[in-house]
């Protein structure tokens, strides 16, 4: 672990892992690596048109949390969302076919790369404005609370949040209402071509600010599926006894450009390498190794997880275009768009 | 029949919905407690307890949000702006989040929830707390708005928006809340979308909004009285969705419109109905149509000047007079 990435107050517990678990974690962080990479590739054929924003570099901190979550607790998650999303089981195909504008897609191509959403899984929306959806994730928490059906809500978001005014009003609200609701910043380091550091107050961005609403703070090696599992654990038992909300900061570094349109010159020399360094995927093949998983076990991992992205491509690709009487179609409930008789 | 004010209406209405259904819960800022600043939800807490009816620190975004987060998890959230001017500190979570979420995710986001607040003028509070802002509402695709003169359409609009599906503002006209009104029994449930014609003349069709439908109502009884004018009222009640068919059919009778517009003049809603009977009943028409609006200002506090900026019942009778030769 980069000994610049400090632990706080509040170390996680250790909790065990198990080797089920730890499989899972790397299958998980695999599929959403390859996903992503092969979004980037049809971004390259052109087949993926408009933004996108990937998650390269911080597969672990959705993969953890996708693997510690109870499938019926709420996702909320920004642009840089398809990770988080593909985290709680959406289809592939239905994200790789929301990229590429197809019927098939899982918003039928209304939404696109900024707005993946897969409300049966639990993944509530990718919200394309800063900020927006800290308070909306507080307001599933307290429909859970209401409600009293021990769901927790969890909202990702990056460091550049927490300079905006829902950062602050949600956490506060969320407090007070002792809301089962876990924010979880990933930090990569840069808000999105400036380092957050040139524009923040303080050191941690989230971390530093959390003791002004009384929550501990917490820093986390966000390479570390196992650290972010155990911290992520940690406050999902927290908020399912009534202890209300965590305030998570994950240290981590994303591998390319904030955005397609980003080649991400800014970042000095030497710094990606030395983040490569700890790519999460990478050392976390290395750590299963380690605890004694075998070869033969990880490659076969490896390789069913680019078989589905192979596989959810192609019926992305086959896919047909949305239909264009689509486009009045599902302003209201009663599924269309009239405003007038 | 019981008499009620416009403000008790407003609580009769939310006490109605949240006896119907549990999930029906009412947030904002001073709404427990206080009974609200204006005094509109006097008694919520009292009836349904804190759980229900929840006082919220003034953070705009997080009670909008909260509600939606709320709304789309199988809550009905009623949620309080205290005034309507505030909108706009939380107008991304009305107009990116709660508006477009459903159609963003091709239907699998709803949003049953309805947004509450006190808007308009009368009250000398200068143009930041006295603006009338339905038609920045009404500029977004995927939000209802809805905006009542009466009492009983303040609790029979705000039990079919609170019952309606999608997501409502709810627009309540703040000089309003003392006027009294006939409001029905029991339960009364209104339907979103109908305007209503309060008054037929042969000679002209007003079609008016909140505040602005009592001044159309005196003018148009002086125009009759001493000008002969003999006017139909309209008052449309809801701006979104928006009943042309009886305003068409109004109008057609008639060969002439106003509307009469609290909001300032560059795009007030009256715009879009101008626009609406131009392309649609052009050839019914005997001459132009007008509207009269407050002017494109901001709403000065003084009351000589407030006065003198919102339309008054001289300013429509003077305009109707001239207008119509």
């Amino acid at each position: 672990m980069d000994t610049n990435v400090k632990r706080k107050k509040s170390t996680p517990a250790e909790i065990e892992i198990g080797r089920e678990t730890r499989l899972e974690l790397y299958r998980l962080q695999l599929e959403l690596r390859y996903c992503e990479k092969r979004a980037f590739d049809l971004f390259l054929q052109n087949l993926i048109k408009g933004t996108s924003h990937l998650s390269l570099g911080q597969e672990a901190i959705a993969a953890a949390f996708g693997v510690a979550m109870r499938p019926d607790d709420y996702t909320f998650c920004t642009y840089r969302g398809h990770a988080h999303t593909l985290a709680r089981g959406a289809s592939m195909e239905g994200v790789l076919g929301e990229l590429m504008g197809r019927q098939c897609g899982l918003l039928g191509g209304k939404g696109g790369s900024m707005h993946l959403t897969d409300v049966k899984k639990g993944a509530m929306g990718s919200y394309a404005i800063i900020g927006a959806h800290l308070p909306v994730a507080a307001g599933a928490a307290w429909s859970a609370q209401y409600r009293g059906t021990q769901q927790a809500a969890v909202c990702f978001f990056g460091d550049g949040t927490t300079n905006i005014g829902a950062f602050h009003e949600a956490l506060n609200f969320s407090v007070v209402w002792k809301l089962p609701v876990i924010f979880v910043c990933e930090n990569n380091l840069y808000m999105e071509y400036t380092p957050i550091s040139a524009v923040t107050a303080v050191e941690h961005p989230a971390a530093d600010r959390a003791s002004a609403y009384g929550l501990p703070s917490i820093v986390v090696d966000g390479n570390d599926a196992d650290a972010m599992y155990q911290v992520a654990s940690e406050a999902l038992s927290k908020a399912r006894a009534g202890g209300g909300p965590s305030l998570i900061e994950a240290m981590t570094y994303r591998h390319s450009g904030h955005s397609r349109a980003d080649p991400a010159k800014y970042r000095p020399e030497g710094e990606l390498e030395k983040w490569l360094l700890r790519d999460p995927v990478i050392t976390y093949r290395e750590r299963l190794l380690k605890h004694g998983f075998n070869e033969p076990t990880l490659k076969d991992i490896e390789a069913e997880a680019m078989k589905k992205v192979d596989a959810a491509t192609a019926t992305a690709k086959a896919s047909p275009l949305p239909s264009v009487d689509d486009i009045e179609k599902n302003v209201w409930a009663d599924g269309g768009a009239a405003w007038r008789n | 029949m019981a008499e009620l004010t416009y403000r008790d209406a407003v609580a009769a209405g939310i006490a109605q919905e949240m006896t119907r259904d549990e999930n029906v819960v009412f947030l904002g800022e001073d709404v427990a407690g206080a009974g609200g600043v204006f005094k509109a939800t006097v008694g919520l807490l009292d009836k349904f307890g804190p759980r229900r009816v929840r006082d919220c620190p003034i953070s705009e975004q997080a009670i909008l949000g909260a509600a939606m987060g709320a709304a789309m998890t199988g809550l009905r959230p009623i949620a309080e702006i205290m005034f309507s001017d505030f909108l706009a500190v939380c107008w991304d979570i009305v107009a990116n989040e709660i508006a477009k979420s459903r159609y963003m995710t091709n239907g699998q986001i709803s949003l049953p929830l309805v947004i509450r607040t006190a808007n308009g003028a009368g009250s000398r509070f200068g143009a930041q707390h006295s603006q009338a802002v339905e038609n920045w509402a009404m500029a977004i695709p995927g939000i209802k708005v809805v905006a009542p003169a009466f009492p009983a359409d303040v609790k029979g609009l705000l039990a079919a928006a609170v019952r309606d599906p999608d997501p409502v503002l709810f627009f309540e006209q703040k000089s309003l809340y003392p006027m009294k009104g006939e409001v029905p029994d029991g339960e009364y449930v209104d339907e979103l979308g109908k305007a209503k014609v309060l008054r037929q003349g042969k000679d002209c069709t007003i079609v008016a909004l909140a505040s602005m439908v009592h001044k159309s109502i005196d003018a148009a009884a002086l125009l009759e009285k001493e000008h002969g004018i003999a006017c139909t009222v309209i008052d449309v009640r809801s701006l979104v969705p928006l009943d042309t068919q009886t305003i068409l059919s109004e109008v057609s009778k008639t060969g002439r419109l106003f509307t009469v517009e609290e909001n300032p003049r560059l795009c007030g809603w009256g715009a879009e109905i101008a626009s609406i009977v131009a392309e649609e009943c052009f050839w019914d028409l005997d001459g132009p149509i007008t509207r009269i609006t407050t002017p494109h200002v901001p709403l000065p506090s003084a009351d000589l000047l407030e006065d003198n900026t919102i339309p008054s019942v001289d300013r429509i009778v003077s305009t109707i007079r001239r207008t119509m030769g």
